[in-house]
């Protein structure tokens, strides 16, 4: 609750800040310090201190799931500010505006971490959305940046009608929105299932699963490419703790009716998002189409949905968040977004060729990195519930796929001879990356270090 | 203390490698940390060889039941002591060889040992893995930076095919944790995982295509000739000297223990794929006329052998495996260090561009004579020692019907082996001098060193090898029991 009524004035005080500041850098300055302030309050109210005592009439519980969640979330946040919040207000006249809407979008980020009545998640879900059609809009007199707001707003639009339309039949059978009365149905009807699988549509919709996953690759691609970056990990992984909190609490026991579906899904989105990522010649087209293939990785944990999983996919948002918003640091001081745009980078720039092979590394999945600690939790999760083997090993194949085109950036970088053209990065901006690095890493060696403090 | 210091060592010597610039310092650096890494494994062999000493447990994923506890028993000892002694003579070997960025190059070849060196060490199935694919990351970069042309695609085919297997195993090992009675990661809970025959089948399978894809074994071999051609050739006798005993110690380790009877109903089908190997890379070295290649395919039908006799499941045949592990890893790192020289020095590596190199440069053709009569494994030189029990292994072999035949087709290869090997060197080192090779001058000292010192392993392991034997005696009798002495294979073994 702390972290909620701060980031909603947070972002009411960023709106004033633009009119009242006449500097960049004084904003800049406000929204991280903002940020921290953020992590600081949640970490308070995850060792008990709340500082509101708010009745929410059971709609909202914030257990240390969700808690630990959002700081997670806000940890990313904070990096992704220290590595781009230059590159934000570069991209149009309204700075301030666009550290409002990231504030913003917290507020809804951390409305679905917690909810417990599907009336939360439905403000939860448009609290986010909203605010990111405009930033998907920002580059406003650049074409392809219209053209994936429109598109990211109706087909957006539209999911979201699905979602009610499901919220709305579900409504009809239990009588109720909370998730914990709708998990107590004995005998399902078929407007419940029906409404189920209207959410289950809508949910894969907003985490880009495939065969819903077809605005992805357009709007992260035409969006300014700062913005891309936010959304590919911290409203991503923000609709999985959604998913994974909508399908746990709510259709617990109706977990038979749909993991088979969720383990189909999650088949498709693998093979779609790696398959089509290796025939891609631009970086950022390539990891929107990454950000697909991890969406299969984190599907999992949904079809697995026991104590592993929960925990690995705060893992996962974790390695993933930090790692993508990594890349995309990077990717935003190159001038050409191809992967023959990276060709000599190591030459040129050893050090951020060397983080950003660490990143890369992280998201193939290879030991020692946190991508691979969390792709463990997954495989292991889903090896527990011990049906659908199969799975687990196109899983693992598709892993193998992906490794193919994170490492043509690796390759592109150290082996291929090349002049990177590069605009120039302050020495903040690469300090951040190594302690981002070094994270990566250490989290990969001990991930007791995050996870201890789901239980402790 | 010692697996400890073993990991340790060349890990950290590797780091601080990266920040040194000057290559002389870099080079002697490197050098330096070998050889503190043989000393600690010469001293885990002879002083402190109590068991205190030889192992190290501490807590590490509490959670998931995994900890980092490593020990040394004697496979272990044996493969870190060829690990430990690979790496002075490769760094003494290449003492003049040239390497842009030579920080990179030595530190990643020191992350490379200490890879291996956790392969070998590693009691638990997680830690195991993680070392598994640790070693392979350095390997992948030095391959990519420092190779031949082709260097970018080959690497990346290498690096996919062991990737991919390593994941299939990962599932597998996954798969017996939440088997074994206490749902952990540690290699004697794995020893007692409760598994039914048929999970055992396709776990075997997970798990024996990432050994074999490492070994490698036809029809998996495809990514070596073309790695081993491209790489460094450093690089190329770290691949083939020490990395490819890990897909070996693999399977002694990780797969015929915990996967018994699996192994034994399937050791008939793995032992016929190993068979086809070794007559196929056998035939294709024959007609090879790149020396990287003809080594790389000898290697194959080598290590084919191996495989062979470890799915005879027989106790003197174990012993020979263990040995030859380390023997195998000498005679190649010879033969490679003497095909460095002839590309730095004649810039090709094809047999029929060269000739008479023995009139110009005795001592190489003298030193790299022994080694290819140890590769042909002729009486008196260490590999003599280990095909022999092998094939008495093989021979005498209870778990198969086929045992003679195997015996039969397995030793063709030694005559095939006889065929390329006496070719190469009448075509390189015997008839006349060619255009290419009538200035040629001869070792220099610090190859003289290396090669000498490999002659004197080659001859003191195939004179008197008793003490390796001894190394190793237990862990063959153990893995060699862990088939044997099960009830329901052992009813079915011929008399």
């Amino acid at each position: 609750m702390n972290a909620l009524i701060l980031s909603a004035v947070l972002g009411v005080i960023m709106m004033f800040s633009g009119v009242m500041l006449k500097q960049k850098s004084a904003v800049r300055n406000i929204a991280i310090t903002g940020l921290f302030l953020l992590l600081v309050v949640n970490i308070l109210e995850m060792s008990g201190m709340s500082f509101f005592r708010i009745n929410t009439a059971g709609m909202m519980h914030f257990d240390r799931f969700s808690l630990l969640f959002n700081c997670i979330v806000f940890f990313s946040t904070f990096v992704y500010l220290l590595l781009s919040a230059r590159d934000i207000e570069k991209t149009g006249n309204y700075y301030a505006e666009y550290f409002t809407l990231i504030f913003f979008i917290l507020c809804g980020v951390i409305l679905v971490s917690s909810f417990q009545s599907l009336l939360i998640l439905f403000l939860g879900i448009e609290i986010i959305s909203i605010p990111l059609y405009i930033l998907t809009g920002s580059d406003k007199k650049n074409l392809k940046s219209n053209e994936a707001s429109l598109k990211y707003f109706l087909l957006g639009a539209f999911s979201t009608g699905l979602m009610l339309m499901g919220i709305a039949l579900i409504y009809g059978s239990v009588g109720s929105f909370s998730t914990a009365q709708i998990n107590m149905t004995e005998k399902p009807g078929a407007l419940m299932i029906a409404g189920m699988i209207l959410l289950l549509f809508s949910m894969s919709f907003k985490v880009s699963a495939a065969p819903f996953h077809f605005w992805t690759p357009d709007v992260y691609d035409g969006a300014p490419t700062v913005f891309t970056s936010f959304m590919a990990t911290i409203v991503k992984v923000a609709a999985f703790i959604a998913f994974i909190r909508l399908f746990g609490e709510a259709f617990g026991n109706l977990q038979p009716q749909w993991q088979i579906w969720i383990a189909l899904i999650t088949a498709a989105t693998l093979f779609i998002g790696n398959i089509t990522a290796v025939f891609q010649q631009s970086v950022k087209r390539m990891l929107a189409y990454s950000s697909i293939a991890q969406a299969g990785f984190m599907l999992l944990s949904l079809y697995a949905m026991n104590a592993d999983a929960k925990e690995g996919l705060l893992l996962y948002s974790a390695a993933y968040s930090l790692a993508t918003i990594g890349i995309f640091a990077v990717l935003i001081k190159m001038n050409d977004y191809t992967f023959d745009g990276f060709n000599g980078l190591a030459k040129y720039q050893p050090l951020l060729a060397a983080t950003t092979t660490i990143f890369l590394l992280s998201l193939a999945g290879i030991p020692l990195t946190a991508g691979f600690i969390s792709k463990f939790y997954m495989l292991k999760a889903a090896v527990a519930t011990g049906r659908h083997l199969w799975l687990v090993i196109f899983a693992v194949l598709m892993a193998a796929v992906s490794v193919y085109y994170y490492f043509r950036v690796i390759q592109a970088m150290y082996f291929k001879e090349g002049q990177p053209g590069i605009i120039t990065t302050s020495p903040v901006f690469k300090y951040t990356l190594v302690v981002l690095a070094a994270l990566i890493i250490i989290l990969g060696i001990f991930p007791n270090l995050l996870l201890n403090w789901y239980y402790f | 203390m010692i697996p400890v210091l073993l990991i340790l060592v060349p890990l950290l010597t590797g780091l601080t490698s990266f920040f040194l610039k000057n290559e002389r310092t870099v080079r002697s650096w490197a050098l330096f940390a070998s050889l503190v890494t043989l000393a600690v494994s010469l001293l885990g062999l002879t002083l402190l060889k109590d068991q205190q000493y030889l192992f190290f447990q501490a807590e590490w994923m509490a959670s998931l039941n995994s900890s980092f506890s490593v020990r040394l028993d004697g496979m272990g000892q044996i493969l870190c002591l060829l690990n430990a002694v690979a790496f002075p003579l490769i760094f003494i070997s290449t003492w003049r060889s040239n390497y842009p960025k030579a920080n990179n190059f030595f530190a990643l070849m020191l992350l490379a040992q200490a890879g291996m060196m956790g392969v070998f060490l590693a009691m638990d199935a997680l830690l195991f893995y993680f070392f598994w694919e640790l070693a392979l990351i350095p390997a992948y970069f030095l391959c990519s930076q420092w190779g031949g042309p082709k260097r970018i695609q080959v690497t990346f085919k290498f690096f996919i095919y062991t990737f991919v297997g390593s994941l299939l195993m990962l599932v597998g090992i996954l798969y017996i944790y939440f088997h074994t009675k206490d749902t952990s990661f540690d290699i004697a809970s794995f020893y007692k995982a409760s598994l039914t025959a048929k999970e055992q089948t396709w776990l075997f399978w997970l798990l024996f295509i990432a050994f074999a894809i490492k070994m490698p074994i036809f029809p998996f071999h495809t990514w070596q000739p073309d790695t081993y051609e491209q790489s460094p050739t450093a690089t190329t006798m770290v691949l083939s000297g020490v990395m490819v005993k890990m897909g070996v110690f693999g399977v002694l380790r990780w797969l015929l223990p915990v996967l018994p009877d699996a192994s034994w109903a399937w050791g008939d089908s793995v032992s016929t794929m190993a068979v086809a190997g070794m007559i196929y890379a056998s035939l294709i070295a024959i007609r090879q006329d790149d020396l990287k290649r003809l080594v790389a395919y000898s290697s194959i039908a080598h290590i084919g052998l191996m495989c062979l006799t470890i799915f005879s499941v027989n106790n003197i045949g174990m012993q020979g495996v263990m040995i030859q592990m380390f023997n195998h890893g000498i005679n190649i790192i010879g033969l490679w260090i003497v095909i460095e020289l002839i590309e730095r020095q004649f810039g090709t590596r094809k047999i029929s561009e060269l000739g008479g190199l023995a009139q110009k440069a005795p001592a190489m053709a003298i030193l790299f004579v022994v080694i290819a009569l140890a590769n042909i494994a002729l009486p008196l030189t260490n590999a003599f020692v280990g095909e022999f029990l092998m094939f008495t292994g093989i021979f005498t072999s209870t778990v198969t019907k086929y045992n003679i035949w195997f015996t039969v087709l397995a030793g063709l290869c030694i005559i095939l082996a006889a065929i390329y090997t006496l070719n190469l060197i009448r075509k390189v080192f015997y008839g006349n001098t060619v255009e290419l090779t009538v200035n040629t001058s001869d070792i220099k000292l610090n190859e003289k060193l290396a090669l000498g010192i490999i002659v004197v392993l080659i001859f003191w392991a195939g004179i008197y090898s008793q003490p390796f034997l001894d190394v190793t005696k237990n862990v063959s009798t153990d893995v060699t029991n862990s088939i044997l002495d099960k009830p329901e294979i052992n009813k079915y073994l011929r008399k």
